[in-house]
Formats: structure tokens, sequence, C-alpha cells
């Protein structure tokens, strides 16, 4: 038992956070939600190539494939500091489920040819096409009148160079292909959180793009939509630690009858509330990326865990540091909105918290540990 | 990172295991909180302690195996999957021992450890007073030196000291010194219940029966080997207590996930009502986190580091844990749930009763809030 991160682990994240620190500080993501298309093209490459030469992308691609041969354990502690950095660019989609998702299809020259450009180009990958719901994983892509697909809600499409699509037909089951962004029509759908990158995508069923059918699809959407709950549990604690950090050095400077409202236990007892969700939900995080770089039986189970309590954790850290911070949290110039927002797309983006809870009941009983029962 | 247990640690669990399937008394022994129920609870303290499985993290010089906190927490898993007994010894064993240990002297460790291992000597806590409660720092309860300089007199009133109609030593502490600041003039004693001046009135509880009981200290002579820590350090001697309290030893995570365990076997068995699936995942999680909570502190603590201020979290935790768990059992059995029957429904009603004590006992959780706010968010003090 040695349930702790490893120096390299640590110095990794602490690379990462000094990087972010600076190029995704606040006035950044100001920058960025001003500017136009182009700019916010521009903003986006030059970012993403700065992520891609600490090797961000492509941490967990195996060493046969070029790629850096780590693991979910050491990418958790990236995407916390994602997280917490309120990343507009990609990294999830790119690192924790298109990486991970075509490293498993090896030899297929589809998917080695899009790791290929992922490790040599830098590519930056969109996923779309999946659905968490408490029954299970859903398609949303339909077929056009024309025969084409589309795809809603598809999360990186504008800096993407490839996009992972899903589509699920009743009859031939699952399929999952890679899609050239030069081959999509992707019109960019405003959402809540204005860095973040959703697209609708108009794609061309073309067997050069696939990457599996049928049972194989099926498995591979499951594990990628069980690496997509993990990961995003990760943004969320990263989200949630940098708004209980933000509200509480809040707390300490507004003065009202004379004190730091700090120092009052009505705004104590709220920040301390939410800083304890955030402290149990940490560990189950660390636990579900170790179950999946682990391929443990219960895997499944962990990362709806930790989706379930990440995504309550960081509710409930919005919802007090909103309170906190008072009329000054409700504007714009405020910094708070745009961690806030990032909040409340990703509590509930694959699988809210009530969806999560009952896919941990489906498999409670296979997850508990070996020892105890 | 990796979440298995060593070999070493299943082979311990193994052992443990046997153990207990041999000697766990078949169904649930008499309530602790009567005097032929604590007797009960005091012979099987003695069971464990004759094979040595009372205290296993202590020193094998006072009952103990010396083993780590891994084995400790898998001995804890072991001890709440056979359903064994309430350990009547808590008070002494998880909160004295590890602060005697950290404060005593050799002779008061040999002197009070291994009967406190062996369930010989029961202890109870003198902490609370009538008028200190949340703001422990406000005792009253003194201690002046006797006429003949060798020892103290005790006067005063302590309450709601939990095992206290029946235990045969109370952990107190008094104030040595009136004219300090309030946190400086405090001293940890170390009283013989039967000492002369020592009257106990029990307290019946919400469920009816004696579980806590007021102490009146009369005058009562205590010698200076029985102050635990330097005279006048008593605050901190007991906030050693209370970090184990709230911290990793009074409450192990086992505890909570049997708990939860029997809670998914009740939500199945009932047919698994929709409307209580929520709660019932929400209580597994709970208990989950917790257990993984601490095992990342057990690792800190196994390498020789800090638990560090995160551990005040851990109380709260634990204590919505446990009234969480309760109140989907209670909700899963719905009319039945009132029912005092000595079946399903009155263990999870009992259970229910003593999981609303947690918010309290050991700090209320609102001062764990004001903890966690200034000592691990910075906030000023009020």
């Amino acid at each position: 038992m040695d349930f702790a991160f490893s120096e390299e682990q640590d110095e990794l994240r602490q690379g990462v956070r000094t990087v972010l620190d600076s190029e995704c500080a606040p006035d950044a993501l100001r920058t960025f939600e001003l500017a136009d298309r182009t700019g916010r093209a521009e903003l986006a490459r030059n970012r993403w190539a700065v992520l891609a030469e600490l090797g961000a992308p492509a941490l967990v691609v195996p060493d046969a494939a070029d790629g850096l041969g780590l693991s979910d354990v050491d990418l958790v502690g990236v995407l916390e500091e994602a997280g917490r950095a309120c990343l507009p660019e990609p990294l999830l989609e790119t690192a924790a489920l298109a990486a991970p998702t075509l490293a498993a299809l090896l030899p297929d020259p589809t998917a080695a040819a899009a790791l290929r450009a992922m490790v040599e180009d830098d590519a930056a990958f969109g996923v779309g096409g999946i659905d968490v719901t408490a029954a299970g994983i859903a398609s949303p892509t339909e077929v056009t009148a024309d025969g084409t697909l589309r795809t809603p809600r598809v999360v990186g499409a504008r800096d993407a160079a490839i996009l992972l699509l899903a589509c699920r037909d009743p009859e031939s089951g699952w399929q999952l292909h890679a899609v050239p962004a030069a081959s999509c029509a992707a019109r960019e759908t405003p959402a809540l959180s204005s860095s973040r990158d959703l697209a609708t995508v108009q794609w061309p069923l073309d067997a050069d793009t696939l990457l599996a059918y049928g049972v194989a699809a099926e498995a591979a959407v499951a594990l990628l939509a069980d690496r997509a709950a993990a990961g995003t549990a990760a943004l969320l604690i990263g989200l949630a630690d940098r708004m209980v950090a933000m509200a509480s050095a809040y707390a300490k400077e507004r003065h009202q009858f004379g004190k730091p409202i700090g120092s009052f236990q009505a705004v104590k007892h709220h920040l301390a509330d939410a800083r304890v969700a955030l402290e149990f939900a940490r560990p189950a995080t660390y636990r579900a990326a170790w179950s999946l770089a682990t391929a443990q039986p219960t895997l499944s189970h962990d990362a709806s865990m930790a989706k379930a309590m990440a995504s309550d954790a960081a509710d409930l850290a919005a919802r007090v540091a909103l309170q906190v911070h008072g009329a000054l949290g409700y504007t714009w110039e405020c910094d708070l909105h745009f961690f806030l927002k990032r909040t409340w797309a990703l509590s509930r983006a694959w699988g809210d918290a009530a969806t999560h809870r009952r896919l941990v009941l489906a498999q409670a009983g296979r997850a508990l540990p070996a020892g105890p029962r | 990172m990796d979440l298995t247990f060593s070999a070493a640690h299943e082979d311990f669990r193994a052992e443990a295991r046997a153990w207990l399937e041999a000697h766990v008394p078949p169904g649930p022994l008499p309530s602790l909180d009567t005097a032929a129920g604590f007797e009960a609870h005091r012979r099987w303290e003695r069971t464990m302690f004759n094979d040595r499985w009372s205290v296993v993290s202590w020193p094998a010089a006072y009952g103990g195996r010396d083993v780590g906190i891994f084995e400790w927490l898998v001995f804890e898993e072991e001890y709440y999957r056979a359903r064994a007994p309430v350990r009547v010894s808590q008070n002494g064993i998880f909160l004295l021992a590890p602060t005697m240990l950290e404060y005593g002297t050799d002779a008061q460790k040999a002197r009070f450890l291994p009967p406190m291992a062996s369930g010989d000597e029961i202890w109870c806590q003198g902490w609370s007073e009538p008028d200190a409660g949340s703001d422990l720092a406000g005792i009253r309860s003194r201690a002046a030196r006797n006429a003949a300089g060798d020892g103290w007199v005790l006067n005063g009133q302590k309450t709601w000291a939990s095992r206290g109609a029946f235990a045969e030593w109370c952990f107190g502490i008094f104030r040595t010194d009136p004219e300090a600041e309030r946190h400086r003039g405090l001293t940890y004693f170390l009283v013989a219940m039967d000492s002369p001046g020592v009257t106990v009135r029990p307290i019946p509880q919400i469920d009816g029966e004696t579980g806590f009981a007021e102490i009146f200290f009369d005058n009562v002579e205590v010698p200076d080997d029985q102050v635990l820590g330097e005279v006048g350090a008593g605050w901190s001697v007991a906030m050693a207590t209370a970090g184990s309290e709230r911290g990793l030893s009074l409450r192990s995570p086992a505890r909570y996930t049997e708990a939860a365990d029997r809670l998914l076997a009740l939500f199945e068995g009932r047919g698994g009502p929709p409307a209580s699936a929520d709660a019932v995942a929400q209580a597994h999680m709970q208990a989950e986190a917790y257990r993984l909570h601490t095992y990342w502190t057990a690792t800190k603590v196994s390498r020789g580091d800090a638990v560090g201020p995160e551990a005040s979290c851990n109380k709260i935790f634990w204590s919505e844990t446990d009234v969480a768990i309760h109140t989907a059992a209670l909700d899963l059995l719905g009319a039945d749930a009132e029912l005092l029957d000595a079946g399903a429904p009155g263990q999870w009603l009992d259970g229910y009763l003593f999981s609303l004590a947690g918010p309290i006992y050991a700090g209320t959780n609102e001062i764990q809030r004001n903890v966690v706010a200034e000592r691990l968010l910075g906030l000023p003090r009020g």
C-alpha cells in the first residue's frame, strides 16, 4: 500500500503549474474570451505549443509509439492543474482520451497514423458522439438527410486536427472513427463558458477513418467514457481547489463591520464545507487514475465514484465561492466567473453526479475490495 | 502509487480473520451501558489481550504486536467484518494511549498501558463541564497543591463522560493556575475513580441507557506521578488526544464501510427501491472515500511525515457519513424504522441514534469547521 505520488510525479505537476500560471493566468483567459476567432486560434496554438513542449499531450502514448510512456497516475496531476488554470485547450480530450484509446488499438494503421500526428505534429484532438446516462453509454450522433453524420457538443473541434467520433446504429452497433478535421464541417456552438470549445460536427462515414466497430468499438467507447469521467473529475478537483483558494483569499481582504468577512462563522463554515468536500473527492479521483493505469476490474465503478464526488465538490465550491465574493463575484470584471462557468459545464459533462451515483450503485457490490469481503 | 496490500499485510489479515472467526462471541453481547454488559465487554477485551489482538499497533512490551499503521487498518477491517463487540476500552486504547506514548513517563506507561489493553482498567474521559463544552478552555474544575506538597487536590465537576458510570480510571483536565491565560493554566491528570471524594452520577441518554455520567470531585487527592505531561501544559497534551479523536485512531474507516455494506444489502433485500438509490449510493461512496483518504494519510504516517492540518476535515466527514448511512437505512425501512425489536430495524435505529451523537462528541462539527477554516484556509479568528 503506497497511496502517494512519486517525486517525479510531483515535479511534473509543478512544472505544468508553473507554465500555466504564466500562459493561462486570468488575464490570458480574459484576452482569449475577448478575441475574435482568428485571434483565439492563434492564442490556442501558442499555448498548445508550450504544452506540447512539456510533453503533456503525449504523456501516456507508449514508448514504442514515440510517446513518453507514462501512465494515468502521472497524468492525473497534470489534468488537475489544467482544471485549476481553466485551460481552454483540449488537453483532456487529447492526452487522457484520444491517446490511450488509440494506443490500445495499435497496430491498427488508422490509430497509428493518428498517434503519429499527435506525437510528431503536436496534433490536438476533439472527442464527441458519446453520452453517459444512468443506463450506460449512448450516442447522440444522428444520420442526416444526405447520409453524413451529425454529432452535437463535440469538445475541442476548434483546435483539433483530428476528431475522435463515435456513432451507434441500432442494428450494427458502435463505430469509432478518427476523422481529420479538414473533412468535417464544424459549426461552433455558443456555450456558457465561452472559452470552452463546443461544436456541432457534420462528418462523412468513411471506411478509411474507422478505428473499431461492433463489440470492439463498444468496449473502446465504454472505456473512453470511464476515462472521461475520471479525467473530468481531475479537472473539477483543480477547479474546486482554485475557487476555494480564491474565496478564502477574498474573505481575508474584504472587510465589513470593521473586520475581515472571513472572521465570521457563517462565512467560515461555508468555506470549510467546500474544503471538506474537496478533501475527500481528491483521493477518490487519484484512486480512479490508479485503477485506469492498472486496469483494475473496478475501474468503471471507481471512475464513476470520482466523477460523482468531484462534480458535487466543485459545484459546492462554485456556489460558496460566488456567495463569499458577493456582488463582486457576480461581475465579469472579477476573475471568478471563468472558473464558475467551467465548473457548471464540467460537473454535468460525461454524466452528472446523480447519473454517476446510479452507475456506482449498479456496480457497488463488485467494487468492494477482495480483502474485507 | 500502489493501492494493493502487500503479501505480508494479507498474511496478517488472514491470521486476524482466522482468530476472530474462532473467538468472536456469537450474537451481540448485552448492552455496554448496563453493569452486566460492561463486564461481558470487559471479558472480551481480556480474550483479545490474551492472544495479543487487543492493541496490535502498540509496542510488544505493553501487550501489542509492534505492527504498523496499515496492519492496524487491516485488523480493523477484519474486526468490523467479523461483527465483533464494541470496544469498551476505546477511550483508553484509542485516545489516552497515543497521548501517553508521546507524553508519559516510562513508569506511567508500564503502570497504565498493560491493564488498559487487557480491559482490567477501563478509562473514561473527564473533559467537558456543565459550562465548558465547545469552549473547552473555559473549564473551572481545579487542582491545587496538597498540604504535604507531594500531590494535588482536585475539586469540581465533569460531565458527559462516556463509560463514566463503570470505568475504573478517568483522564481529565484541571485548572492548576487560575491566574494564567486560560489555555496555559491547565494540567492533564490521571485519576482513579475509587479515590475518596469522587462521586459518579450516571446520566440516562436519549435511548434511556446510562451511557455517560457526571463526575464530582470533592477534595480528591492525586499524587504527582499521575500528572501526564508537564504541569501547566494540559492544553497541548489534550490537543494531542483531540488529534487522535478527530484524526486517525478513534474511528477507523472499516466501521463505515461495514455499515455501508449492510446498507447495500438492506437496499437489495428491499428490491432496490429507486427513491432510495441516490442516498444509498452516496452513503457507500462516502464510506469508501473515507477509507481511501485514510490510506492516503496512513501512507504519510508510514513514511514518518506529519499528518498535517488536513486531518481536521476527518471528524466532520466520518460523523456526517455515519448519519448519512443510518438515515438512508431508516428511509429504506420506512414505517418499520421505529420498531425497537432486536432484529434489523432495531439495530439500524440504535445505530441512527448513536450516529447523531457523532457531530456533537469529540468537538462539535461547528468547532471543527472553525478549525478547518482557520488552520487549512488561513481565515482570521473571530
